[in-house]
């Protein structure tokens, strides 16, 4: 029977195209096809179109009569020399605005089709979450980014065939056009993020400020950055790191974007019970010990050995800082050779340090203090960093160690009592760093890349419930007697190390 | 075909499919029941590679649904519960949006969609903006997305609910048109005589777990007990049920009227005539008092809670 008329005009289905593997070239192709459905439903849409013509026609054009007057005023108080660095400063903010509607569309095409039950129909189809992502990825960011250029383009073509005749550099209008495509990139790779973490266009508008924020900060920060030519080659970097972020989204969207999560999440509401509970399970254990050797046993130990890669990138880390530092000594030496200050005084200073400390624990408590203040920070750092922050911070005392450990070398001085300093608590303080800067790195990091059959959200919770157990069970107390022997021993060593 | 063995399907801790074991052949119409939450929408989801089963596997048209799911969409046409049309668009838009999105070759693509709309007597609708669309005209529009690229397996959610009679009679028409052309199909939904009147084979899901599945035929006999039947007679009985009670199971009796259950009425109940005939009673009529599926399905139903409650699990939440 298969083969007859089933209902009007088909004999045969038409698939077998499909089972072949596709290309780079298939998967673009099949990604247009939604993103020219997406272009054209915006275009249809007086609510995205209205503002995106008013801030691409209108706004370049009041910011072009805005320049005139501020020229005007320059030139009338005889600051034309700082014409040069004031005119940049526009060209980026007449791009910003229509880019900043990428995350609206963005947050309308993820979310909105979640909300309108539009999504299932296209998640039935044969095309891939990479194809669906890249699709409407691409259609949230091209009319924005073309009403960019455009906006971009009127105002500068105002200025350059105006009456204040400006030429631009030609770097710097790559320099603008680059920050604002990688702009809109990270907007919308970010907003893919949030519509997965919600289920109605509101709650996505709320969090979209986790974005629209720190964007409109980098903003500002470039405009500083552009009115000081001498600091221009900045934003060169500026995208390299915005697009390392690009990269991070893209792997947390790719993650999160497909069929299964898309369709799995159904509510947003705040269930403080489960939180609590996964918590308490991770925090406890599976087993749910009984007494604190078999918490360490079952749940302790475990999580410290589930942090392998991340503690072997935290070393990794430390170890490119040291020799960083190293390195950076060559460039910026201390005059360590002209100290007069000889052994002898150094000793002295020494005793007069031990025998206050001596007699002064809380010394021990400043000490372990300041550690834990430096790793706590580093922690809450690395949530909104996706744990590079805690990267960085964890590896700035090596990087101070080995540009310190140069200059002595360099100066010729006898490193012994540098390395006395160091070594005794660092035997102990070196691994709490290391394992809690893991712990960080893991906590930041996990959303863009939760476990299989876990949301980001339990991922994320039960990583924080491994980072206070690592942190209360094997970090505090490693600090602690780091704290101990850094006061009371080093100097002793220290102090042998220095006596003819 | 589609072909299931120990599906399942779990949301963290929460069991939504359990162990789902079924068969539908080509040219098959099957009907999957039950009450709502009992999973039927969670299996149509794996069955279309939407949802990854985290137990068992599935083969729909000869494609295994976690190792080759573009392909099984591909060969899937799905109406889902909720239409989610693009308000928007033009229904010749959205039809030849999703014919490009299934590669429809050129001629087809520009010629499919009338041909679908026409049948479906919405031929003058092609250019309407979905948003003036009718609930039915946008069920009908959703069916002819789900039939676009002639698939070998339809999975039919609600295929009539929101149609007015006419449009539902053309629609189940378009349906055992299908099943006439060897597709297989599978149909979730509420409307028992609309399962009854199509189905070749039923299936009741509640908690996850198909409870019953079968034929009507074997259904009703295995729930609802062997075929009722009902003899009217032009004269009282006068205690003639007494004498019938060896041949047949009497079970309710009037003036003029008892009915009663035969396992196998081909054989009975022409010996009950010829009996009858015998003592000299006129007959009237002799008939099958017919069963619905609403009644099956509510004892299949009934019983499963009964064997919960034995087991002393809560009633279900749905």
């Amino acid at each position: 029977m298969r083969g007859t008329t089933v209902m009007p005009g088909f004999t045969q289905p038409q698939t077998s195209a499909q089972t072949t593997r596709r290309g780079v070239r298939r998967t673009l192709s099949n990604a247009l096809i939604v993103t020219r459905r997406e272009v054209r439903d915006s275009f249809r849409d007086w609510r995205i179109m209205a503002p995106i013509l008013l801030l691409t026609l209108v706004f370049p054009l009041l910011a072009n009569a805005m320049t005139g007057l501020f020229i005007s005023f320059f030139e009338a108080n005889g600051a034309e020399p700082l014409l040069p660095a004031l005119l940049p400063l526009l060209p980026m903010i007449v791009g910003f605005f229509p880019v900043s509607i990428s995350l609206v569309i963005a947050l309308e095409t993820f979310v909105g089709e979640k909300e309108r039950l539009s999504l299932e129909p296209l998640l039935a189809t044969p095309l891939t979450n990479t194809e669906l992502y890249l699709g409407k990825s691409f259609a949230a960011m091209l009319p924005p980014l073309l009403a960019s250029y455009l906006g971009i383009t009127i105002y500068v073509g105002g200025l350059v065939f105006g009456g204040t005749q400006w030429r631009p550099p030609i770097t710097l209008v790559i320099q603008i056009l680059l920050l604002t495509t990688v702009q809109a990139l990270v907007m919308v790779t970010g907003s893919v993020v949030i519509s997965s973490q919600t289920t109605s266009t509101r709650a996505a508008n709320l969090l979209a400020s986790f974005i629209i924020i720190p964007m409109s900060m980098l903003v500002i920060v470039e405009s500083v950055i552009m009115i000081q030519p001498h600091l221009r080659y900045v934003l060169w970097i500026l995208p390299v790191g915005l697009l390392v972020t690009v990269a991070l989204f893209v792997r947390m969207g790719a993650r999160i974007f497909n069929r299964e999560e898309l369709l799995g999440r159904s509510i947003d509401h705040l269930n403080l019970r489960w939180i609590g509970r996964t918590f308490a399970d991770q925090f406890r254990g599976e087993a749910g010990a009984r007494s604190l050797a078999q918490w360490y046993r079952t749940s302790v130990f475990p999580a410290v050995r589930s942090l392998g890669t991340p503690a072997a990138v935290t070393v990794l880390c430390a170890v490119a800082a040291f020799v960083g530092g190293w390195i950076a000594a060559g460039r910026w030496p201390l005059p360590l050779d002209q100290l007069e200050t000889d052994n002898a005084q150094i000793l002295e200073n020494l005793r007069s340090w031990f025998e206050l400390g001596r007699d002064n624990p809380g010394l021990i408590g400043a000490a372990v203090g300041q550690n834990l203040r430096v790793l706590a920070v580093a922690t809450g750092l690395a949530i909104f960093s996706f744990g590079t922050l805690a990267l960085i911070l964890v590896s700035l005392p090596f990087a101070i160690a080995g540009f310190l450990f140069a200059q002595v070398f360099a100066a010729g001085l006898d490193p012994l009592p540098f390395i006395a300093a160091i070594v005794p608590h660092g035997l102990v303080e070196i691994p709490a760093i290391v394992l809690a800067g893991a712990a960080a790195l893991r906590l930041g990091s996990i959303i863009t890349r939760p476990p299989d059959g876990m949301t980001v959200g339990e991922a994320w919770l039960r990583a924080l419930a491994d980072t206070v157990k690592i942190g209360l069970a094997v970090v505090l107390p490693l600090i602690l007697v780091a704290g101990m022997l850094e006061v009371t021993i080093t100097p002793r060593i220290v102090e042998f190390a220095l006596t003819p | 075909m589609i072909e299931t063995h120990q599906l399942t399907k779990r949301f963290g801790s929460f069991l939504a499919v359990d162990s789902i074991t079924l068969t539908v052949e080509p040219g098959t119409i099957f009907a999957i029941l039950g009450p709502n939450g009992a999973g039927k929408t969670t299996t149509v989801r794996m069955l279309t590679s939407i949802l990854e089963p985290t137990g068992g596997w599935a083969r729909v048209a000869g494609f295994d649904v976690v190792r080759h799911p573009t392909e099984v969409r591909a060969r899937v046409g799905v109406l889902t519960e909720q239409h989610g049309l693009y308000q928007r668009m033009k229904a010749i838009e959205y039809l030849d949006f999703f014919a490009q999105l299934y590669h429809l070759p050129e001629d087809q693509r520009r010629r499919r969609p009338y041909e679908l709309m026409e049948h479906f007597g919405l031929g003058d609708a092609l250019e309407k903006r979905l948003g003036e669309y009718s609930k039915g005209m946008q069920q009908k529009l959703a069916l002819a997305r789900a039939l676009l690229h002639d698939p070998l397996v339809l999975l039919l959610d609600e295929p009539t609910s929101a149609m007015d009679p006419q449009s539902a009679r053309l629609v189940r028409e378009a349906i055992l048109a299908l099943q006439r052309a060897e597709r297989t199909i599978a149909i979730t939904t509420h409307n028992l005589t609309e399962a009854q009147m199509l189905a070749d084979r039923i299936a009741v899901i509640r908690r996850g777990r198909i409870i019953a599945e079968g034929t009507f035929d074997s259904l009703a006999r295995r729930f609802v007990g062997p075929p009722l039947m009902e003899l009217r007679t032009a004269n009282p009985l006068n205690g003639l049920a007494t004498d019938l009670a060896g041949m047949v199971e009497v079970v309710d009796q009037g003036d003029c009227w008892l009915r009663f259950h035969t396992p196998n009425p081909a054989v009975d109940n022409p010996a009950l005539l010829r009996r009858l005939m015998g003592l000299g009673v006129e007959v009237v009529t002799l008939s099958e008092v017919s069963r619905t599926l609403e009644d099956v399905y509510l004892q299949i139903v009934r019983e499963d809670e009964g064997h919960d409650r034995d087991a002393g699990l809560h009633p279900a939440a749905d």
